[in-house]
């Protein structure tokens, strides 16, 4: 029964989850549930920027910047209309295969834009290709340097998203319409599909979850770890270590698109701050928090700390603790909280730069 | 098909450094090779160029008659070339049985959609590799330490972890770099038992030692290099007697230990 045994840390979050929910609406308190939500979205990055850093040991700076791509790229075809365009032959086409959708704007007004499903596969794709296309070269760079590559591609995408007019600039794009998933079930703020959207964004987290465990113990997965480890000896062992980098990657990469889509069509807006750089570092950070190669940890603390940023708890100082966390994570505790063990802090402390090398276990 | 590697004028330099010099040599089906010289003579580079992590400056590699150089490590290794390192390179965070396991990367096939979905097909693959793995653990006398973390093991055993796992890949030849250094004299003599069985398991095997008592015993046939250059190359009995060896090699033995 080995390969469920992973899948047992997968019932307890499924269980936790209703728990929460049912406790809210016991409590009266339903109103924690949007940052619940919002919140398992966020977390959709930090699992894939897990993968990636924590499994194939390569760091990106930039993952807001995919997020960003899922979300803008939806927000701006599900909201951009396109009735003054419908002579165009394209446009004429898209309608006729149902990629396009009618409907009334706030004013009454009819709209013509592209249907949520297209736009959604649309953003993803889009993010996988320039994943694609962008970790090729970048992912044969090694430490600082592809931080530093993956942190430009990060600031790029923020200053495109806030330089162009198709993507609202500064205001962002606003009135995004809600997602129809299938039958009744929709991704959208509205206050009577709060519990509904609430589980759309666990159940999407929680698929996504069981697929990278799946994967990080597959063959692929001790690849990924073997490339960690020691690259030239995964390289001499006959794993196409640049392949590997560049798939996980692109997953990630996809990850963040698809929680950037999901998010937008949640809020029903998406501004240029989702793609500023302070979110890739958050994600790092979060990612780091965890322990790195740890799903659960990151899970844990992620969700915590994403609530509590989103409650609004550290205030305007908000980055700036993310950032101290990055620090203190980096300098106590490398192997992510859920790892120090008391002693091995206080020897951390008094003998500074001595390592204990069975840390490496925990 | 008797001939299992051929270097053809192999250069490679390092910017003005020579460190491999117009070196031609082969190494037929079934043997041990060793090569052999004092240190820098650019053993290690001449290992790096034909396991494909170097690029010859000049000159061509053969394997199983196929010219092999600017191929990548993984392409090389796909083809049934193995390798240790001297300076070993496990990997770490996983255990002594997880770094077997990846031997058999190359000889299985389970991709990222097949992991991802956890797909029946692939249980019974990751069974295969589990056993074949152990096998080899046992092999090297090391099963007991499947489950630790590899890099946490002895010296020794970090060794035999890496030949396990080079043996894992099922290759053809399999390049040995230094695999008794630092060992003392049984655990050597224990390593010359394993090459001579690795041998009987016809696989050809291409080996840099500086222990000569172990070379000696061993090899087939021994290539000498000195400063990048190949200044010998014949049966132990006449490379031991030769000159020119034992004045730029052989003379200064105690300075190579370690
Ligand atoms: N990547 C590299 N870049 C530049 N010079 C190198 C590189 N690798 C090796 N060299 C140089 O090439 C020469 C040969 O080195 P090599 O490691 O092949 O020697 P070796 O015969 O394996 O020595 P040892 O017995 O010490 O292992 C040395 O002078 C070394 O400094
Ligand atoms: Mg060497």
């Amino acid at each position: 029964m080995e390969p469920f045994r992973r899948y047992i840390p997968v019932a307890v979050l499924i269980v936790l989850v209703v728990a929460v929910q049912v406790t809210t609406r016991l409590t009266d308190t339903s109103y924690y549930l949007t940052q619940l939500t919002m919140t398992a979205y966020y977390y959709l990055v930090v699992i894939g920027l897990c993968a990636l850093m924590g499994y194939a040991g390569q760091i990106s700076l930039g993952h807001a910047g995919f997020f960003a791509i899922g979300g803008y790229i939806s927000a701006g075809l599900t909201t951009h209309n396109l009735i003054g365009l419908q002579d165009n032959a394209l446009v004429a086409l898209l309608h006729k295969f149902s990629l396009l959708v009618e409907r009334q704007d706030l004013y009454g007004d009819t709209l013509l834009t592209v249907q949520p499903w297209a736009a959604c596969i649309a953003a993803v794709l889009l993010a996988v290709l320039i994943a694609f296309i962008l970790g090729g070269p970048i992912l044969r760079l090694k430490g600082h340097y592809l931080a530093m590559a993956t942190l430009g591609f990060g600031i790029i995408i923020a200053q495109i998203v806030l330089a162009t007019q198709y993507f609202g600039e500064a205001d962002g794009l606003s009135e995004v319409p809600p997602f129809r998933l299938f039958g009744p079930i929709e991704v959208s703020g509205s206050f009577g599909s709060r519990v509904q959207n609430y589980y759309i964004a666990w159940g999407l987290l929680t698929v996504g979850v069981v697929l990278l465990l799946n994967l990080i113990n597959s063959r692929v997965g001790r690849a990924l770890r073997s490339i960690h480890g020691s690259e030239e000896a995964a390289n001499a062992m006959g794993v196409n270590t640049a392949r590997y980098k560049l798939y996980t990657f692109v997953l990630s990469a996809a990850f963040a698109a698809l929680a950037g889509v999901f998010l937008t069509h949640y809020n029903g807006s998406i501004g240029p701050s989702e793609a500023g750089v302070m979110k890739s570092v958050r994600y790092v950070a979060l990612v780091a928090v965890g322990g790195m190669a740890n799903l659960w940890g990151a899970l844990i603390m992620g969700t915590i700390l994403n609530f509590l940023s989103l409650r609004g708890v550290f205030g305007s100082y908000d980055d700036a603790v993310f950032g101290l966390i990055l620090i203190v994570i980096m300098l106590f505790a490398p192997n992510g909280i859920l790892s120090i063990k008391v002693r091995g802090l206080l020897a951390r402390l008094s003998s500074k730069g001595e390592q204990n090398p069975g840390e490496q276990n925990a | 098909m008797n001939r299992m590697l051929e270097l053809h004028n192999v250069h490679k330099y390092f910017g003005g450094l020579h460190a491999v010099n117009d070196v031609s040599f082969t190494v037929s089906r079934g043997a041990i090779k060793a090569v052999i010289g004092p240190n820098g003579a650019g053993k290690t580079t001449l290992f790096n160029l034909i396991a494909g992590v170097l690029e010859p400056t000049a000159g061509t590699i053969l394997f199983k008659e196929q010219p092999i150089q600017g191929w990548k490590p993984h392409q090389v290794a796909a083809l049934g070339m193995s390798r240790t390192f001297q300076n070993i390179k496990l990997f770490h965070g996983m255990t002594a049985l997880e770094n077997v396991m990846l031997g058999r990367h190359v000889r299985s096939r389970a991709g990222f959609l097949a992991g991802m979905l956890n797909l029946p097909g692939t249980w019974r693959e990751e069974r295969a590799i589990r056993s074949r793995a152990l096998e080899l653990l046992e092999l090297m006398e090391i099963g007991e330490f499947a489950d630790v973390e590899a890099t946490s093991l002895s010296f020794g055993q970090q060794r035999a972890v890496e030949m396990a796992r080079a043996l894992a890949t099922d290759p053809e030849i399999l390049l040995l770099d230094e695999p008794a250094a630092g060992l003392n004299i049984y655990e050597t003599a224990e390593v010359a038992r394993l090459i001579s069985r690795i041998r009987d398991m016809g696989i050809t095997v291409l080996l840099v030692e500086h222990d000569m008592s172990l070379v000696m015993e061993i090899s087939d046939e021994i290539v000498v290099l000195c400063f990048g250059e190949k200044i010998a190359e014949d049966v132990p009995e006449t490379i031991q007697r030769d000159p020119e060896v034992i004045k730029i090699y052989l003379g200064e033995d105690e300075e190579v230990s370690g």
